[in-house]
């Protein structure tokens, strides 16, 4: 959906400092554009229940941090991020890519197409779903109405592949 | 068979308090509990309610963002094993101003003392899971281990040298007054770190 200068520019626009993030097959097209990237720093962890308590580090510390995993992470990740944005409240902002929505061939029966929408209902977390080209400014929109309201936010991003 | 030798947690804490100078310290589970036993700081995290395990990227976080702010996580054996990878994660990172403390007594004290799978009893070899050599093979190359708080308290100067240290303390278990629990509302004590660390 970004290309992936075009996805660092963004990032560098809203003034966000880290990605905190393990990359997936469209994800991971970013990858050398923000290891490159002058004003961001990329910190990959081992599992995603750790990019978001990491992230709230990095935010308690000044910086402005943004979580990017797959929705398969946001699954594994639930405890910890119930904990960062509800127990302690704080105001992390996470860019879900969402596997399977523009292509369920590749990975038929994949159930992420029956469970990411409700999990993210669940959390109860102010969503923007990027479901095609044409929304992609609602990205940053987002981002800075979530900013300016010091609450947490996801951008739900379509992916096709796995 | 001889027992093993360890310290008391609440001893192994204290060398930790009285030693932090300016640090920030994030403490979990049992660990928490008796931190709140210690006069407190500004800069003091005592993570409950926590996500157990994922304490260290919390204090990674503020590592990498305050990289002049000395941080130390005190994490149990069973939040540590809860989140192995962090190791991983904080030896490819390497802040020189990260210590991380794994408090080890081989049991989930708050719940009541059940063994770990880390615990002799429940490993196929009999031996206790070496938090020392998994974070030298995650990357570490500060690791120290104290059965002894007063060995411990010799080497204080380690929690401040340059990191990322792990440090493992072999400490014994509470079997009363076990119960996990939060000074308070955990939004407003985050505020308070937060404030602090913005000062």
């Amino acid at each position: 959906m970004f290309a992936p200068e075009e996805f660092v520019s963004t990032l560098t626009e809203l003034g966000i400092t880290h990605v905190v993030w393990i990359p997936d097959t469209t994800l991971g097209q970013w990858d050398e554009a923000l290891r490159t990237a002058p004003e961001i720093e990329l910190v990959q962890v081992c599992r995603e229940g750790e990019a978001w308590a990491l992230a709230a580090g990095l935010y308690l510390g000044g910086a402005k941090p943004i979580v990017v995993i797959q929705c398969t992470g946001l699954f594994e990740s639930g405890d910890s991020l119930r904990n960062i944005v509800h127990d302690y409240r704080l105001p992390i902002y996470g860019l879900i890519g969402y596997r399977s929505f523009l292509n369920a061939a590749s990975l038929p029966g994949d159930t992420c197409l029956k469970f990411t929408e409700p999990v993210l209902d669940a959390w109860a977390l102010d969503t923007v779903f990027l479901k095609d080209e044409t929304m992609k400014p609602q990205f940053a929109e987002h981002y800075r109405k979530c900013t300016e309201q010091q609450i947490p936010g996801i951008c739900l991003m379509a992916e096709g592949a796995a | 068979m001889s027992t093993p030798q360890a310290m008391p947690l609440a001893e192994a804490l204290a060398v930790i308090h009285q030693y932090r100078a300016d640090a920030v310290v994030i403490t979990t589970m049992g660990a928490a509990r008796e931190w709140q036993t210690l006069e407190p700081h500004p800069k003091d995290l005592v993570y409950m309610p926590s996500s157990m395990g994922q304490g260290p990227p919390l204090g990674l976080g503020i590592a990498i963002a305050q990289p002049d702010q000395r941080v130390i996580v005190v994490n149990g054996d069973g939040c540590t094993l809860m989140n192995l990878g962090c190791l991983v994660t904080l030896a490819a990172q390497a802040p020189k101003n990260f210590t991380l403390v794994v408090v080890d007594n081989g049991v989930y004290e708050v719940t009541g003392g059940q063994t770990t799978i880390g615990h002799p009893a429940k490993r196929a070899d009999g031996q206790p899971l070496n938090f020392a050599d998994l974070a030298r093979a995650a990357g570490f190359t500060e690791v120290y281990e104290f059965d002894d708080v007063e060995s411990f308290r010799f080497e204080h100067e380690i929690l401040h040298e340059p990191g990322p240290v792990c440090i493992v303390l072999k400490t014994t278990h509470q079997t009363e007054d076990i119960s996990a629990r939060s000074p308070g509302p955990p939004a407003e004590r985050i505020q308070t770190l937060r404030a602090a660390l913005q000062s």
